[in-house]
C-alpha cells in the first residue's frame, strides 16, 4: 500500500543512505578520481537532507547553506582534481595505495 | 495518490541505482556517466521538495561544470580499469566490515528515531524556492556570505592554477 503524502523522515532516511554508499566509495576505491565522486556523493546527500528540511520547515536559510555548499564544492572540484593532475605528473598513478611518499 | 509520492519513489530508486553504480563500476568513465544520472534524479527530488533554483542550479554546476572537470581529467590522466586489489586481505574485510557497521548504525538511528512529525511540505515552501525569492534573501541577508565565497572562488582557481601548471625549467643559454 503507498502512502499518500511523503514525510520529511523519508527524505532523512534516503539522505542517509545516500551519504553511506558515498562513504562505502571513500573507504574501499582505490582510484583517485572515484574516491573524489564519492565524496561529491556525500556532499549531495547532505545538500538532499538540507532542502527537505527547508521545504518542510518553511525556512529558506536551508537553500542558502546549500548554495554556499555547492560553491564550496565547485572550488574543492577545481583544486582536488589540480591535485591529481600533479600527483600523475610526478608518480604516473591515480591509485591512491601506491602513493606512500608521506610515509617514513 | 499524491504526485509527490510517485515522483518521489521514482527519484529515490533512481538516485541508489544510479550512487550504487557509480561506487562499484570499475571503468572511471562508467562511474562519472552515473554520477551525472546521480546529479539528474536528485534535481527530480529537489523538484518535489518545491526548490526549483536550487534544482537548476544543481544542474547547472553538477552536472554542468564539475563532471566535465571531472570527465576531462580521466581523458588527460587515461586510465583505464582499475586492477585488481593488490593489498592484503586482512585490510579490505576490515575495511568492509567498518562499512557495513557504519551502514546499520546510520540505518537503526534514523529509523528508530521518533518521526519527525512534518508530514507535508510548508505552505511558504511554494513561493519559497523560485529564484526572485532566493536573489531577495542572499543579496540582503546573506550579502557578506556571498562575497566571501567570490574570494574562495578567487583562491580556488589560482591555486588549480599553480598545481596544475606544468613546471618549465629555466634554460638560460
Amino acid at each position: 500500500m503507498m502512502p499518500t503524502h511523503i514525510p520529511l523522515d523519508y527524505y532523512l532516511i534516503l539522505s542517509a543512505v545516500l551519504f553511506v554508499i558515498g562513504v562505502v566509495g571513500v573507504v574501499t576505491r582505490r582510484n583517485a578520481i572515484i574516491i573524489f565522486m564519492s565524496l561529491e556523493l556525500m556532499l549531495n546527500a547532505v545538500n538532499l537532507s538540507m532542502v527537505a528540511f527547508s521545504s518542510y520547515l518553511g525556512d529558506i536559510a536551508g537553500q542558502m547553506f546549500v548554495f554556499f555548499i555547492m560553491a564550496v564544492a565547485a572550488a574543492e572540484a577545481a583544486v582536488g582534481l589540480a591535485i591529481v593532475l600533479a600527483l600523475f605528473r610526478n608518480k604516473q598513478t591515480v591509485y591512491v595505495d601506491e602513493i606512500n611518499i608521506m610515509k617514513w | 495518490m499524491d504526485l509527490q509520492v510517485v515522483l518521489f519513489t521514482l527519484f529515490a530508486i533512481g538516485a541508489i541505482v544510479s550512487a550504487l553504480f557509480t561506487v562499484t563500476r570499475k571503468n572511471p568513465v562508467s562511474s562519472a556517466m552515473s554520477l551525472v544520472a546521480h546529479f539528474f534524479m536528485l534535481t527530480g527530488l529537489y523538484l518535489t521538495l518545491q526548490a526549483q533554483f536550487v534544482a537548476a542550479v544543481q544542474v547547472l554546476v553538477y552536472a554542468g561544470a564539475i563532471m566535465v572537470l571531472v570527465v576531462f581529467v580521466i581523458m588527460l590522466l587515461n586510465v583505464g580499469r582499475e586492477a585488481q586489489q593488490t593489498g592484503p586481505r586482512t585490510l579490505r574485510t576490515t575495511i568492509t566490515v567498518v562499512s557495513a557497521a557504519i551502514i546499520a548504525v546510520m540505518i537503526a538511528s534514523v529509523l528508530l528515531s521518533k518521526p519527525t512529525g512534518y508530514n507535508t511540505l510548508h505552505e511558504r515552501a511554494a513561493t519559497m524556492g523560485n529564484t526572485s525569492s532566493i536573489g531577495k534573501t542572499l543579496f540582503t541577508e546573506y550579502i557578506f556570505p556571498f562575497e566571501a565565497v567570490s574570494l574562495l572562488l578567487l583562491a580556488a582557481l589560482i591555486g588549480a592554477v599553480v598545481l596544475a601548471k606544468r613546471h618549465v625549467k629555466e634554460t638560460e643559454s
